[in-house]
């Protein structure tokens, strides 16, 4: 196995931070192989994991260590040589700590992308420099706009199969970055690698002398993400009321929640929602003692100087600065159900920020095609993986922003009422 | 207005800030929680998140032990003084107890890894617990690469990986109907070295045989286990007192034991940063059986 230079310490310390990511990519562009290499060039994989896919490997007839086997995880899915969802991977270098959402990249499996980008900073995609850019790129291209993932990193792997020819980059990339301009992508880096080899992963590669950029390791563990939190609109959903019932601590009542966007600090004088009564804030606990401030994505309690009737599903915020009550949403949802399709009409139970209600489906305006964008109004439901622009009425208000202004806020789930399974992911486009 | 403050947050605060955040879901939304505590490093630390997540009031749910029988003493000790310090209930759900009245059955290699699945089981259907927080992580091993922070068991207790529900954002879904119930993880992203720098951090006490100490120990397939009344001597074999600790509890009949000099949490730390073979297949005979033997178990209901 060809061994990468290291240009980073490998001893995390206690002062990192932490960046989420997902990766996607169409079958066999190397995605399980680019892993492997992150995990194995910052030595987060162990000798037992790397005797393990030696050994794989050997009885397998491969020529080569196959870090892909890393990642493969069940034995179902080594059986059938696929992927059947979501795995959560992890590794650290002395700047940062990574969670590593990897999401199959099939067709039929927007659903786990989706899932992985809903929580990440950045998307990673991949392409085959030899095949370029297919459906599924535009695809997993939209989705991290749907998403609002602020950061995205295009990788062109397998550019030692096509001799690290710069004209076969700047094709791909000119392609790409024409086809993102029409999406809503805040920040675009593309960096061509080989994963296989180790190349522009934790190190700039000699064989792109014309490449000037980062190399995959030195971009995820510089890109800035600390502005991507929202921190203006004051937003903090109730979780859970805390009243000791205890003999030492009499008459406490906090608030207990983690910080949605904004920052709060004792004094400020806050709304609470849906009531609209007002207050100020009288102080912010934690285990560790009272704090000055609490900001995304902190767990505090937030403790009132009026005594006001609040539950858990209401929302603190500020008086000029207040999300919509609203019944009535229009939304984007992923349909992430097998066994029924969303259908006008149909009731289900709806997930958002700490609240619990009941929504029925009002109406579908059109059904999006995600490989070419194409607007269906004819269409009269949503099957699995499939995604659309929905009209909801729910049973109390939701407390809620649009989502591309709030990602904790905006978003929520839909869940069938009898099976209990998570049906659907909605992001706000309005709400009143 | 300029924003000057950077407002960071290291990574230990944020996993802490999920952490209670899940914590908090759950006591919000079901009705009989219970905390899984072994006395093990992942669940003493899950335990100091509950203190976190509802202080200055009390741990507002009972502690858990499915008790094996085959204990470290230390181990048994540190449980019972951290479960009155807390003023906690304890609930031990115990495999000898249930072996002796004929529930389960003892395997012949004297192993009850496997057979704490049913006892766990008939436990949670006495007490009808409804949510049961468990300290694995991610990154312990294949199978809990794939598993959710709240993990659907139908009324037998079974995982099944193909049909989980996709979480989102931090929106999780609780719902279940009775007689099922959720495996809640809130230590799923947390690797062992975020662990250790976490307790670190906090100075939170373990059991001593985390550290390094003298044991008499017995070497087999490269694993050092501690020669007790669970694990004696087998013709040929020879003990010795080596300097050793343990990186993971289990079944004291089970658990191997690490080479090791660290006898202070910074010394641990820089070995763990060091070290180049994952922490359960140092210490774990029981997940050598076969490369899908995590799977198997979780299927058949296992933390």
């Amino acid at each position: 196995m060809s061994q990468a230079v290291l240009e980073h310490e490998t001893a995390p310390s206690a002062r990192m931070d932490l960046l989420r990511f997902a990766t996607a990519g169409s079958v066999d562009d190397g995605k399980s192989t680019l892993i492997g290499r992150l995990l194995y060039d910052t030595k987060t994989i162990f000798a037992d994991q790397l005797e393990a896919v030696e050994a794989a490997s050997a009885s397998r007839g491969d020529e080569y260590t196959n870090l892909a086997l890393l990642t493969d995880g069940l034995r179902a899915e080594r059986e059938q040589g696929i992927t059947i969802d979501v795995a959560y991977r992890y590794f650290a270098t002395p700047k940062r700590k990574f969670i590593i959402a990897d999401t199959p990249g099939h067709i039929q499996y927007t659903r786990n992308m989706v899932t992985g980008a809903s929580t990440a900073d950045l998307a990673l995609i991949l392409v085959d420099a030899r095949k370029g850019l297919v459906e599924q790129s535009r695809r997993h291209a939209f989705l991290t706009s749907l998403l609002r993932v602020p950061h995205l990193v295009l990788c062109i792997n397998k550019m030692d199969l096509v001799d690290w020819d710069k004209a076969v980059y700047d094709k791909i990339a000119d392609e790409f970055t024409s086809f993102a301009a029409k999406l809503e992508i805040g920040d675009l880096t593309i960096i061509p690698v080989s994963a296989l080899n180790g190349d522009n992963i934790a190190s700039r590669s000699e064989n792109s002398p014309w490449y000037d950029g980062p190399s995959l390791l030195h971009h995820l563990e510089h890109v800035h993400i600390a502005s991507d939190r929202n921190l203006v609109d004051v937003r903090f959903p109730v979780q859970y009321v805390i009243r000791p019932q205890s003999t030492t601590v009499t008459d406490y009542r906090g608030y207990a929640g983690q910080v949605a966007s904004g920052v709060l600090k004792p004094g400020d004088e806050v709304m609470v929602l849906p009531s609209g009564m007002t207050s100020t804030i009288a102080g912010i606990d934690t285990a560790d003692g009272p704090v000055d401030e609490a900001f995304p994505p902190m767990s505090v309690t937030v403790r009132l100087n009026d005594e006001i009737d609040i539950s858990r599903g209401d929302m603190i915020c500020r008086p000029h600065n207040a999300p919509a009550v609203a019944q009535d949403v229009e939304a984007m949802v992923c349909w992430m159900d097998e066994s029924a399709p969303l259908r006008v009409g149909a009731k289900y139970a709806i997930k958002h920020t700490t609240r619990s209600a009941r929504t029925v489906v009002r109406g579908l305006q059109y059904r999006l095609d995600v490989n070419t964008l194409h607007r269906d109004e004819q269409a009269d439901g949503l099957q699995l993986n499939e995604i659309g622009r929905v009209r909801l009425r729910t049973t109390v208000p939701l407390l809620a922003d649009e989502y591309r202004r709030n990602r904790t806020t905006g978003g929520f789930i839909l869940v069938d009422e009898g099976t209990n399974r998570t049906v659907g992911a909605g992001m706000i486009i309005e709400a009143q | 207005m300029t924003q000057t403050k950077p407002y960071r947050v290291s990574h230990l605060d944020a996993l802490e800030a999920e952490s209670i955040f899940v914590m908090r879901e759950v006591m919000a939304e079901f009705e009989r929680p219970v905390l899984l505590f072994s006395g093990g490093k992942d669940s003493i630390v899950m335990l100091r998140l509950a203190e976190k997540a509802f202080a200055p009031a009390r741990i507002p749910f009972p502690v858990m032990h499915v008790d094996t029988g085959h204990n470290f003493a230390e181990v048994l000790e540190y449980r019972d003084q951290r479960v009155a310090t807390l003023g906690l209930n304890l609930v031990v759900a115990s495999v000898q107890e249930a072996i002796d009245s004929g529930h389960v059955r003892e395997l012949p290699d004297g192993t009850r890894n496997r057979i704490q699945t049913p006892v766990l089981l008939a436990a949670v259907e006495k007490y009808r617990f409804d949510a049961l927080f468990g300290g694995a992580r991610r990154d312990e091993e294949k199978a809990r690469a794939k598993e959710r922070m709240f993990s659907f068991r139908d009324e037998f207790g079974q995982w099944d990986p193909k049909n989980q529900r996709p979480e989102l954002w931090a929106l999780y879904n609780g719902r279940h109907h009775p007689g099922e119930s959720i495996r809640v993880f809130p230590l799923s992203n947390w690797t062992e070295l975020d662990v250790w720098h976490y307790i670190a951090k906090e100075r939170i006490p373990l059991p001593s045989i985390y550290y390094a100490h003298d044991r008499e120990v017995v070497e087999r397939n490269g694993m050092f286990y501690a020669v007790n009344e669970f694990i004696r001597l087998r013709d040929g074999e020879t003990s010795e007192v080596r300097r050793v600790r343990y990186r993971t509890v289990g079944d004291a009949s089970q658990t191997a034991a690490v080479l090791s000099e660290a006898d202070t949490v910074e010394k641990v730390i820089d070995e763990v940063a060091a070290t180049r073979i994952t922490e359960r297949g140092a210490t774990r005979g029981d997940d050598k059986v076969s490369e899908a033997a995590m799977e198997d178990r979780k299927r058949e209901g296992y933390f």
